[in-house]
């Protein structure tokens, strides 16, 4: 399986580490699939770096692999975090070729590698998941909040500890329900937005610098 | 038991034979399971860690044809007190589900009930 299957976890830790130093945070932007992660790194660099993540899709599994920029300054008032941002592909427990025909008009071929692929960055996004500080959780509030791949992040992060700040991204959008989003996860601090529009990207940031910029005894493993 | 290819199996996994398994055998034979088309459900599930392994194991599994990847349902571990750690009290993750997603679909789960429907006409090859 592509690179992966080279190397074992503790290597690719190690690979990570290199790519980026010790120095800052470590923020990855997770979720399932089509949720708007891209979009929110993408806004999130725009309004502090001038930069760009990558490309956005109304296709699910748009990104296949992780990408990062390293040293974003988010200023917030007084305090400030410095960060290394990482976009990860959209995690899944099932990926059908046959969706992306059906419902997305690709041919076979492209639907076929497209699913490929996207096994592979499902893979990827998990191995990050272990060389990360702290998660920006990102979940389409027009959609049932309980999936498992929102539980299994949350759990993977709260097992060792590490901060995370749920996105409620889609607030734009009419069917949009924070406030199913706030009572499914009432431990973690949930802020509703529009990676779209902007709408509440401010409190967004104070958030960000609040709950990532705190030191931290990272438990690993 | 269901006759194999005759309607679809559901099966439920005792804790105590889950207790048997370490972690990797535990992953094996869910995996085993659900690639012949059968749902368990699992009376205590997996830990976050065994979680996001067996997404793994389901990613390099997926093949276009014959397997489309996993549906998982299931509930996080509940939260200990400060004083239920200092005695050493861990919880377990609670029950949890899972299938082949060609036959089994996630309808919708909350805090209290997870609501799952078996896709029909799926379980006869
Ligand atoms: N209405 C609305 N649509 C949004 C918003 N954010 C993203 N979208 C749309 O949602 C779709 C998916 O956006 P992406 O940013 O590609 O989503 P992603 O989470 O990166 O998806 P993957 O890379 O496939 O995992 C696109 O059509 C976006 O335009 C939002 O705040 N409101
Ligand atoms: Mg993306």
């Amino acid at each position: 399986m592509g690179i992966f299957s080279r190397f074992k976890r503790g290597n690719f830790s190690r690979i990570i580490q290199k790519i980026f130093g010790k120095k800052h945070a470590k923020i990855g932007i997770y979720g399932p699939p089509n949720v708007g992660k891209t979009t929110l790194a993408n806004r999130i660099l725009r309004e502090w770096t001038g930069d760009i993540m990558g490309s956005v899709s109304d296709i699910p599994h748009e990104t296949r692999r992780a990408k990062w920029k390293t040293n974003i300054k988010i200023d917030n008032g007084g305090s400030s975090l410095v960060m290394d941002l990482v976009d990860t592909p959209g995690i899944a427990t099932k990926i059908d070729f046959k969706e992306f025909m059906n419902t997305y008009g690709l041919n076979k071929e492209e639907s076929r590698m497209r699913a490929k692929e996207a096994t592979e960055g499902v893979i990827e996004s998990i191995r990050w998941l272990e060389d990360i500080d702290g998660v920006v959780l990102v979940m389409d509030s027009t959609k049932d909040p309980f999936t498992q791949v929102n539980v299994t992040i949350i759990g993977n992060l709260e097992a060792r500890d590490l901060p995370i700040l749920i996105a409620a991204n889609k607030i734009d959008a009419d069917e949009a329900s924070p406030a199913t989003l706030k009572s499914a996860f009432p431990q973690h601090p949930v802020v509703p937005i529009s990676a779209l529009t902007g709408y509440n990207t401010e409190d967004l940031y104070t958030n960000m610098v609040k709950h990532f910029g705190k030191k931290r005894n990272k438990k690993r493993g | 038991m269901v006759k194999k290819d005759k309607g679809i199996s559901f099966n439920l996994i005792s804790r105590k034979k889950l207790n048997n398994f370490s972690s990797s055998e535990k992953l094996k034979y869910i995996m085993k399971e659900v690639r012949q088309g059968r749902i368990l459900v699992l009376e205590h599930g997996l830990t976050p860690t065994e979680q996001t392994a067996l997404i793994e194991n389901t990613m390099k599994e997926i093949d276009h044809d014959t397997f489309i990847g996993i549906e998982m349902g299931g509930y996080g571990e509940e939260k200990t007190s400060f004083f239920q750690r200092v005695f050493g009290v861990i919880k377990k993750p609670r029950m949890t589900v899972i299938g082949p997603a060609h036959l089994l679909k996630m309808v919708h789960k909350d805090h209290d009930k997870i609501e799952t429907t078996i896709i029909p006409g799926k379980g006869e090859n």
